[in-house]
């Protein structure tokens, strides 16, 4: 039987400001615990929390970045449970009216896009971390990070594959550093995702029950974790079994999905609205000066990038993904290199390495100025493609070379000079006799023949485009 | 000393009349003589109250004193104050030392008044009598077999037996003027958000407000003046230019329209009690005052929307008392749950516990609607009611309680009967108004308290009502005579 | 409304209250009056009021991104009940 995976995400993103949402305690990550626990932190008897400035401008960011609506009003909501890493025995947060509305986020998807639609997006509170086994039985409670403002990103249950959850978390992720509103560090759990997995007969419109995979901080784990649910779920149901809605953590050594113990009663969250908060007012001006401090966004950078640099879809969109690539990009154009070369040298070349070397473009060897160095001698016919590649090659080990002198010592420049040219060709043309008539009969195959001819007798340092033009004249006289 | 007002105490340390150390130890050994007997004072300090006169004394000595310098003031265990056990009446926070100042504290602390101690109530300020204490009842000083009335009864207690000039309560349901009324004082529940709640232990946060107990409308505004601020530390501190409250109680009352409303006088007022009340309206009337019948036809829903709303918020507010960070922890325990069970069991007082189950109760799912918004949408309307009526008078007056104080023991295991002493207090809270209670009589030698309400930010008018009043009485300057 | 033992047991659970079954006989009664009383609400209509939850009508204020707060762990962590080098000790949480 065929069977349809629906999904549907909720990201905690980590905000990233100086201080905790409700108060101002820092919030720097690795340091000695809870040194970072002041009063509200700790919820000490009689301490109020009060909003950071910052936390709201960034939830007003990611809305306009996935043009949300942002509520003029919205209302912040105690959500009551206990637990010994939640202080006050409820969390701040947003219920029935969160700051940001209906959104949505372009994923590429095979070689178009797909819209996943943004329910909402709310901020909220971090809660602490436990740590077990700090002593025998015992659990140890660490304050640093309860407070530190998190912005829930949920999205309609839109994506039905674990390559385009997996699309839309790693476009996400992009996102919300392009922005600035968040360091997308996944280690330190800055960017951490709840996926909401369930299966249906195909066709069918009834979703299934679905299951929620708690926590993932990889786009690896979202993977292995989504695989693993939607084959679980699939021969639970085909074995005559039903799927009970729960929640569950993916264990990345076994790399399997298991309900969490379950809670001894169904979750009563008892939701109200915080009486120690007002309604948040979030007022036209203050978007616009929100608006004002955006970056130019990926999609409205892409546009430009085709219309006035004249790039592919594809290129100008793969630019764009990530800020650090698009910032490489313009850095290498404002070297005066051109678009379509700067593109193809980033796309193919530098990606290759860096997927190789599983690193960010923030951390190449090769940095802009070099690579615009290298490119720029491509440009002026210094050398050819293939010499820039060995070029290149030899930059990545060693960064701090120069360009020209590896053009010298590996004996890469290009031969541009006409007699020279001339003479390799006369040569070539009087051992191939035989060749010339073939091609005065017709046959196109014996000209490549013949410029490979003079390529291998230049020993690769012709301009080939010299090389062709010339030698068309030639045989054409 | 015993009989001065504020103004007079601060003008005779000014004049040297006698030191704020002087001062401060009278009152010291006055809670040493009579607070075995009251139970009015959980914390005293003498070294450290001591510490803080001598201070003042070196201010005054320097010339750098401002009214409050070297006054001491009596403080509810409510607020946290810095080095000094802070309680809120349970043994939930028995030894809870807290490690920082309310702004209220610090408010007097930089005005130079001296903490003379920390003040019994009910527990986290839930109750009616003051008998709800996990440091022990309060009693009345008007007679001990009583109750002070609740929850800031020991502040109560303190002020009506002089063994402070003066002291802060907070007023959640009453908790100010209903103590005030039993006690035969003055108190102020001032608008809500004029007084910062940073660092007073929440019970009902959209309810809660702090504000001062002291004999008369004229220390009420000396306080007042010290309380009040706009505080960055509470986002419900509203943003009020800072007034002087003492500026006003010049002003002539010549054509005040006093609001009645016939809902404070009806069935279950005790018939003394109204007639205090209707001479002092009257006595009003001399003072050139107008009379207007207005309703207030949502009032009789004031406490059932009270214990939906108070006990939602506070079952909420009290869960961070589960002895992981701070405060009690239960000593055996199996487990995690069983700390948490164990712990809230024994740390919460009765009264405590049922209301954070009813608030548990009202909030879970499937009750909300019915319950917790149901009483947001009567407590608007119960606002509405007031802003009618206040297009037709410039003050409301009525009783502050249904009867003069009652006896200890007599309502403790009635929940019911307890919450209907605030049934004239409660719909203020609701609303966010001002509101205060004055000695308007005796009914039995127990003192009976009157009733003012006043629009939004009042309070320096309200004051000037009740300071009206006592240029023209003597109710607020009885003393209890077992106390001397 | 009346309060039943169950409701009793699921909200004294919510609100990790231990309560013995004496104690819970007794509150039965206590809180089934309260909730009478409380019960009296449901005879007023109330469609299309506003729900009212704060006392005055301004919206919230926003504080500047900046830390003013420090480590206080000489002062809070001596009031812990229990503590093992700066961490707040609980029993074992199983997940």
């Amino acid at each position: 039987m065929d069977w349809d995976i629906v999904i549907g995400i909720e990201t905690h993103v980590q905000l990233k400001t100086q201080t905790k949402i409700f108060s101002g305690a820092s919030t720097s990550y690795g340091n000695e615990a809870n040194s970072q626990a002041c009063l509200v932190s700790l919820a000490y008897p009689g301490v109020l929390p009060v909003l950071n400035h910052e936390a709201v401008n960034c939830a007003i960011k990611f809305g306009l970045a996935v043009k949300a609506k942002i509520n003029e009003k919205s209302i912040f909501a105690r959500k009551n449970y206990f637990y010994p890493d939640l202080p006050k025995g409820y969390q701040i947060s947003q219920f029935e009216l969160p700051i940001v509305g209906e959104g949505k986020l372009s994923i590429p998807m095979g070689d178009g896009y797909k819209d996943v639609r943004i329910l909402r997006a709310h901020l909220e509170e971090d809660a602490g971390k436990s740590s077990h086994g700090v002593l025998q039985g015992k659990t140890g409670i660490d304050l640093n990070r309860a407070g530190t403002p998190l912005l829930e990103i949920v999205t309609e249950p839109d994506m039905s594959s674990a390559a385009e959850a997996v699309a839309y978390a790693k476009k996400l992720h992009d996102l919300v550093q392009w922005i600035g509103i968040c360091d997308g560090n996944m280690q330190e759990g800055s960017f951490r995702c709840d996926v909401n997995v369930s299966v249906k007969k195909k066709g069918t419109t009834t979703l299934g029950t679905r299951r929620e995979i708690k926590n993932l901080n990889s786009f690896k784990f979202i993977k292995q974790a989504i695989d693993y649910e939607v084959n679980w779920q699939i021969e639970t149901i085909e074995d005559g079994g039903k799927i009970q809605q729960s929640t569950i953590l993916f264990n990345p050594e076994s790399g399997e999905t298991k309900a969490m113990r379950s809670k001894e009663e169904a979750n009563d969250y008892r939701y109200f609205p915080d009486p120690d908060l007002l309604p948040l007012a979030i007022t036209e001006q203050h978007i616009r000066n929100i608006k004002q401090t955006l970056p130019e966004l990926p999609g409205e950078m892409q546009d430009r990038f085709e219309k006035d640099l004249g790039l592919s879809s594809y290129d100008a969109s793969e630019l764009t993904n990530n800020k650090d690539v698009a910032d490489y990009f313009l850095s290498l154009i404002g070297q005066g290199i051109s678009a379509k070369l700067s593109a193809n040298w980033i796309l193919v070349n530098l990606f290759s390495k860096l997927n190789d070397a599983d690193i960010d473009i923030k951390e190449s060897p090769i940095n802009y100025e070099q690579l615009a160095n290298l490119i720029a001698k491509i440009e002026d016919q210094t050398i050819s493609n293939n010499a820039a590649k060995k070029i290149f090659e030899s930059l990545w080990v060693n960064p701090l070379g120069k360009v020209d002198a590896l053009i010298d010592a590996m004996g890469l420049k290009q031969i541009s000079n006409d007699s020279e040219i001339s003479g390799l060709i006369d040569n070539v043309l009087n051992d191939n006799t035989v060749m010339i008539e073939e091609y005065k009969s017709g046959k196109e195959k014996a000209f490549n023949a013949l410029v490979g001819q003079v390529m291998k007798a230049s020993k690769g340092k012709a301009n080939p485009s010299q090389v062709n033009e010339m030698l068309k004249k030639k045989l054409s006289s | 000393m015993l009989n001065l007002s504020l103004k007079q105490l601060s003008q005779q340390l000014r004049e040297k009349a006698f030191s704020s150390e002087e001062l401060t130890r009278f009152f010291l050994d006055r809670i040493k003589k009579h607070n075995d007997r009251l139970n009015a004072f959980i914390t005293i300090n003498e070294e450290e109250s001591l510490s803080m006169a001598k201070k003042a004394d070196i201010t005054i000595a320097n010339g750098n004193q401002s009214l409050f310098t070297g006054i001491p003031i009596a403080q509810k265990d409510i607020f946290c104050a810095d080095g000094w056990r802070t309680t809120c009446g349970s043994k939930m926070l028995e030894n809870f030392v807290a490690p920082y100042n309310a702004t209220v504290i610090q408010n007097f602390n930089d005005a130079g008044a001296i903490n003379l101690g920390k003040t019994n109530m009910d527990e986290f300020a839930m109750g009616s009598s003051n008998e709800t204490s996990y440091f022990g009842a309060v009693k009345n000083p008007w007679n001990l077999e009583y109750v002070p009335g609740g929850s800031s009864g020991g502040s109560a207690s303190a002020v009506a037996a002089r063994l402070a000039p003066a002291a802060t309560g907070t007023d959640t349901g009453g908790s100010i003027r209903q103590p005030a009324s039993l006690c035969g004082f003055t108190g102020l529940k001032p608008t809500y958000g004029l007084v910062s709640r940073y660092g007073m232990i929440a019970f009902a946060s959209s309810l809660d407000q702090a504000g001062p107990m002291a004999p008369s409308a004229e220390d009420c505004a000396m306080m007042l003046n010290v309380m009040a601020s706009h505080d960055i530390k509470d986002s419900t501190s509203l943003p009020h230019p800072k007034e002087d409250y003492m500026t006003s109680l010049g002003d002539s009352i010549d054509g005040l329209r006093i609001g009645i409303p016939k809902e404070f006088f009806g069935e279950g007022l005790d018939s003394e009690v109204q007639k205090i009340i209707e001479d002092a309206i009257l006595e009003y009337q001399k003072m050139g005052a107008e009379i207007v019948d207005i309703s207030l036809p949502n009032s009789e829903l004031a406490i059932p929307v009270y214990y939906v709303i108070a006990p939602a918020e506070a079952s909420s507010n009290l869960s961070r008392y589960d002895g992981v960070r701070y405060g009690y922890r239960t000593k055996e325990y199996d487990d995690l749950m069983d700390m948490y069970f164990k712990t809230r069991q024994e740390g919460f007082g009765d009264e405590v516990k049922r209301r954070i189950l009813i608030g548990t109760y009202v909030l879970s799912a499937g009750y909300y609607d019915a319950y917790y918004l149901k009483a947001q949408k009567i407590r608007q309307l119960i606002s509405n009611d007031f802003a009618q009526a206040f297009q037709k008078c410039d003050v409301i007056m009525g009783p502050s309680a249904p009867s003069a104080a009652f006896k200890a023991g007599e309502k403790k295991e009635d929940p019911l009967a307890m919450y209907l002493q605030d049934i004239y207090t409660i719909s203020t809270n609701l609303a966010g108004l001002p509101a205060m209670s004055i000695p308007a009589g005796f009914t039995k030698d127990l003192p009976v308290g009157l009733q003012l309400i006043g629009n939004y930010f009042s309070e320096g008018h309200l004051l000037n009502v009740a300071h009206q009043f006592q240029l023209s009485t003597e109710w607020h300057r009885k003393i209890p005579k077992e106390i001397d | 409304m009346t309060i039943s033992q169950e409701d009793i047991k699921k909200i004294a659970h919510l609100a990790r209250i231990n309560i013995s079954s004496d104690e819970s006989i007794l509150l039965e009664k206590k809180l089934t009056g309260i909730m009478e009383l409380i019960d009296q609400m449901q005879k007023v209509d109330t469609d299309g009021v506003e729900p009212m939850s704060h006392a005055l009508n301004i919206s919230q204020p926003l504080r500047d991104d900046q830390v003013t707060e420090s480590d206080i762990r000489k002062k809070t962590m001596p009031l812990a009940p229990e503590t093992q080098e700066s961490l707040f000790i609980v029993p074992q949480v199983i997940e």
